[in-house]
């Protein structure tokens, strides 16, 4: 029927059945989601924001403001990453024997896959960026990063993938493969389906982000450092970012690869991971691992940073051991690329193999137990205030060591043989992206909030929830390491033993903690917002900081310092501080500063086009979007109008504005 | 917790090594907990008794410590983790029954062929001439040896009272080794998800006297039925919390077909491809040997869907008459209450050989083929 020919050509396989409908679960959250949408965007449009947000945000090429809203955009994906988690817990809560539950595995399947992946590549991702890009040119004395416009570019794409993710919610759905999409399962023959497309495409499309924004940092943290700041005096947040930063550039060309890889498998029927015509699946997973080990680095190492930064200043004393610290992180780094193999000791490598890579892992614990004797040296002979930050650090260190311990044993590969893919290993994880990446953002997000807005987060609700969550993981990931030793594994929906419920039951009420958590952090933020003129900091130093952040005001002027500060010693502002360092109050200058441009906005949302016709295959859409997608790259060429100087009046009017605060607040 | 409490001697060796390697890691890690919580405490602010020194920063002493201390225990791990794997390996046949028992000399193991289907296990025993479907048995004290592959995506074949795991993977054949000394009854498992049914590919191990095991085998062989290519074809289609049922009288070459990608007629097998290539592939004449070497496919083909798929794109009938909770019957699949729409039946000649065709492109009448293919002449 040519009626149906041409609602094919218009649509590809996108029809009216590719809406949930019949699943009360996703339509609920449809109209919570819409009704919230319209209320957010009624709001922006009734106070008249749109304007202020797109020349003053979306726009903006300045690292702080795309800093928050990465992290912004962090905090909603937790929400919505978190959701899937307790919808997990309650399904195993309660799926045994004759019940099943009230997740089908259609959809638990879809759920458990989507939570790994917007955790790692939606929450801490664009979390640790977002804290990356805010301190680090802040950390260094520079104006900016390197390559304004394309950190821009960076996080409308990593915003892009994330709506092609939340898409799958309403439109279609998303992988039942588990997060890395192991072939042959995510192949065209085993996932006919759109989820695999959905996952391909979203990652794609963040990938890019990342890959550029990780480009960006290594050039400006090589290049930009102020006079006097060699690599050996650079606080060690940097490293730890430099370092990561090396590892995505490494690391997620690889995944990029492997993807494409799987892209022709699906798209154009190439066998490279297939069961037939020759392909090989365990290519992928090696692929997929040497892409995949590193990301765990490139999350962690940034939170290593955090945690150095933090106990230094909240122990008013220097970091222990600045110059092993450096070099614990290089060998972390290192051998961050010759462990991959320890994911899957169970697909038949000989024993050499298997225990050359077991024996790599454990040396990583070397260089990690010398980071974690450097904290608790500092810690020794300090004098410890414990605010908020300091508390996530204590908790940190407390709970990580545990992590790293199940690791090690992890990595000895017959005792992997009875643990690979067993709770055990959900609980290592957890373990250590809880107990190391989110109690290290959590501890950054409290250290610097001030920084960024000039007030400090409420501390009662900042307990509250630290509280919450470290309570709340001991109960949610402790009887999962019990229940891998009982020999059970990952990723089952239903369960016949009834003596693994109790466990499970815990571990549910674990994860209803962690939930009083979020929430609690939520209710800081807005308690703080509510009460920020009790919380004002208006020396723009409010911890007694070390790092030359903190010489500058809160929030930071658009230029962050009028004067590029030149670098003595090590903790740069202890040692202004402590030489009575005096802020010059003439001799302003006009600034340099690149101009606000909406390239990234709209070549990120022909992506989002480009990535959503080609899931659907509608092809006359996806050959448009890319076309527009490099009219447009090509058009931003031709912008010549990139920069812009602040005049020297408004320098000095800004200057003077924070001299007389300094005044009357001291 | 079946993993400290196991009943062969596999798994009793991984689960000493677990202990072992766990306690070499506490020397380290309990010091690490009591020093943060000591150091928490002692340093914070409003203990002005303690020493406050904001300028000591380093200290070689300290610094080559903290390194040599992690270094050294991973230095004792590093090698127990190169003998153990060795030992523990799971290619290699065991060697002793027991921490006492030695494998007394001339003993045969009991050799099992492991199959993961969608979702199910199909067990192969060549020598007692028998297969069984989700159920597996051992006489205790027997070595056993495993070779595994799988008829559709990765699985991992895991009894955790017994040994180690290990994958399951289409076209390829990895082996373990292990013997089970307490008789019992234990749960066998997948430890890879493999797709919607994965929850239910659950099966029971029973380790036997050498009597029960015998009457084990007499009763499959009582019981069952026939496995050859059609039956097998039949039974491969996906289905979920299979019973466990029995073959008596099983097609020999039918595990090799499996794990050579050909059970279904017509279909080349891989080592007849690796053959070709051998022989310096069939240049551009391999074109017409594609369709012989897809097998994905027609699993796609026949119309699998998960049961209870909510997003009909593919048009195709849910497999099973589950009633997912929170699903209405719709157009495409109106019968989700009753039993859905079958695939077509097509099924091929039943036929002993692995599909082969002599006269495919590249297939030399020479060709050093392993026998049981070149048998068709």
């Amino acid at each position: 029927m040519l009626n149906s020919d041409l609602l094919k050509f218009i649509f590809g396989r996108l029809t009216i059945e590719a809406i949930p409908y019949h699943e009360p679960i996703l339509i609920v959250t449809f109209v919570g989601v819409a009704i919230g949408g319209l209320a957010l965007l009624g709001a922006i449009t009734y106070f008249r924001l749109w304007n202020y947000l797109w020349t003053e945000w979306f726009t903006s090429v300045d690292h702080k403001k795309i800093g928050i809203m990465y992290v912004i955009l962090a905090i909603v994906m937790l929400i919505r990453g978190f959701s899937d988690a307790i919808m997990m817990r309650a399904q195993q809560a309660i799926a045994f024997g004759s019940n099943n539950g009230y997740l089908p595995p259609h959809h638990y399947d879809q759920v458990f896959t989507a939570h790994g992946v917007i955790m790692i590549f939606f929450m801490a991702m664009p979390l640790v960026t977002g804290l990356m890009n805010f301190v680090v040119p802040l950390q260094i004395g520079a104006r900016d990063v390197s390559f304004p416009f394309l950190n821009n570019f960076s996080f409308w794409m990593t915003v892009g993938g994330a709506v092609i993710v939340m898409m799958s919610l309403f439109v279609g759905e998303y992988a039942r493969t588990g997060w890395l999409a192991y072939p042959p399962l995510s192949e065209a023959a085993y996932s006919p389906g759109v989820g695999v497309d959905y996952y391909i495409w979203g990652l794609q499309i963040a990938g890019v982000g990342t890959t550029l924004s990780g480009i960006n940092l290594i050039a400006t943290i090589v290049k930009m450092r102020a006079p006097g700041m060699t690599m050996m005096k650079m606080p060690v947040f940097c490293w730890t970012s430099l370092c990561t930063n090396v590892l995505i550039v490494a690391a997620f060309p690889v995944l990029t690869a492997v993807l494409a890889l799987l892209t022709l498998d699906r798209y154009v029927g190439t066998n490279f991971f297939t069961n037939d015509l020759g392909g090989n699946p365990m290519m992928y997973i090696n692929l997929i691992w040497i892409w995949g080990h590193p990301e765990v680095y490139i999350l962690v190492l940034p939170a290593f940073g955090i945690f150095s930064e933090v106990v230094s200043t909240f122990c008013g004393k220097r970091l222990f051991g600045y110059a092993s610290m450096v070099y614990a992180t290089i060998v972390i780094t290192i051998l961050s690329y010759l462990v991959w193999l320890h994911h899957f000791f169970t697909m038949g490598s000989g024993a050499s193999v298997n225990s050359f890579f077991g024996i790599t892992t454990m040396i990583i614990s070397i260089p990690t137990g010398a980071k974690m004797f450097n904290w608790l040296f500092t810690m020794y002979r300090g004098r410890i205030r414990f605010e908020v930050p300091m508390l996530w650090t204590i908790g940190f260190m407390f709970t990580f060591v545990i992590g790293g311990m199940t690791g090690v044993l992890l990595a000895v590969p017959p005792a992997d043989f009875v643990l690979h893919n067993s709770l055990f290993l959900i609980a290592h994880f957890h373990n250590v992206i809880i107990g190391g990446v989110v109690f290290g953002l959590f501890a950054g997000i409290n250290y610097w909030f001030p920084k960024a807005f000039g007030f400090r987060l409420d501390p009662f609700w900042g307990k509250m929830s630290f509280w919450f969550w470290l309570v709340g993981f001991y109960f949610a990931f402790m009887p999962l390491y019990v229940l891998g030793l009982m020999g059970v594994t990952r990723r089952l929906n239903h369960f016949d033993d009834p003596s693994l419920q109790i466990w499970f039951i815990i571990a549910a009420f674990g994860a209803f903690l962690i939930a009083l958590g979020i929430a609690s952090f939520i209710v800081q933020i807005a308690v703080s917002i509510r009460n920020r003129e009790k919380l004002r900091d208006f020396t723009g130093d409010p911890w007694d900081g070390r790092t030359l952040e903190w010489s500058t005001a809160s929030p930071p002027p658009d230029y962050n310092y009028a004067f590029t500060p030149v670098i003595h010693d090590h903790d740069a502002f202890a040692d202004m501080k402590k030489r009575g360092y005096k802020r010059p109050l003439e001799g302003y200058r006009p600034i340099h500063m690149p101009r606000n441009t909406g390239a990234g906005v709209i070549l990120a949302a022909f992506s989002v086009i480009f990535g959503f016709s080609m899931i659907w295959y509608i092809w006359w859409l996806a050959a448009l979007s890319f076309a527009a997608i490099l009219i447009g790259a090509i058009v931003h060429t031709f912008n010549y109008k990139r920069d812009f100087y602040i005049p020297a009046e408004d320098v000095v009017q800004a200057e003077n504005a924070r001299t007389t605060l300094l005044a009357g607040g001291v | 917790m079946v993993l400290m409490q196991p009943s062969g001697d596999i798994a009793v060796q991984q689960r000493n090594l677990i202990v072992v390697s766990t306690v070499l890691m506490l020397l380290i890690i309990i010091p690490v907990m009591f020093l943060t919580v000591l150091f928490a405490w002692r340093y914070r602010r409003s203990n002005t008794d303690a020493h406050y020194d904001p300028d000591w920063h380093h200290s070689t002493r300290l610094e080559v410590a903290i390194w040599s201390a992690p270094l050294c225990i991973i230095i004792a791990l590093g090698a127990i983790t190169w003998l153990s794997t060795h030992t523990l390996d799971p290619y290699r046949p065991v060697s002793r029954l027991d921490g006492t028992h030695a494998v007394p000399a001339g003993v045969k193991p009991l050799t099992v062929e492991v199959v993961a289907l969608d979702w199910k296990w199909l067990f192969f025993y060549p020598d007692q001439g028998i297969a069984t479907v989700n159920e597996l048995a051992a006489p205790v004290n027997v070595p056993i040896e495993f070779r595994i592959t799988s008829a559709t995506v990765m699985n991992s074949f895991f009894v955790p009272a017994l040994a180690g795991q290990i994958y399951a993977m289409a076209g390829m054949e990895t082996k373990l080794h292990a013997v089970i000394n307490k008789e019992g009854e234990y749960n066998g498992f997948s430890a890879n998800y493999s797709g919607a049914g994965f929850s239910h590919m659950n099966f029971k191990f029973h380790g036997l006297t050498q009597d029960g095991f015998d009457q084990w085998v007499q009763k499959a062989k009582s019981q069952g039925g026939k496995l050859g290519r059609n039956e097998y074809l039949q039974l491969e289609k996906p289905s979920e919390a299979e019973p466990v049922h029995y073959y008596n009288s099983v097609d020999p070459q039918l595990y090799s077909a499996i794990l050579n990608m050909c059970a279904q007629p017509g279909k080349m097998c891989m080592s007849e491809m690796n053959q070709i290539d051998a022989n310096g592939g069939a240049g551009k004449e391999s074109e017409a040997n594609k369709a012989k070497l897809q097998y994905d496919g027609h699993r796609a083909q026949e119309g699998v869907e998960e049961p209870g798929a909510t997003f009909p794109a593919s048009g195709r009938p849910p497999n099973t008459n589950v009633q997912p909770e929170g699903m209405k019957p719709d157009a495409l699949s109106p019968k989700v209450n009753g039993q859905g729409p079958k695939p077509g039946e097509s099924q091929g000649q039943e036929h002993d050989m692995p599909g082969m065709d002599p006269n495919m492109p590249g297939m030399k009448p020479s060709s050093p083929a392993p026998n049981q293919l070149n048998q068709q002449d």
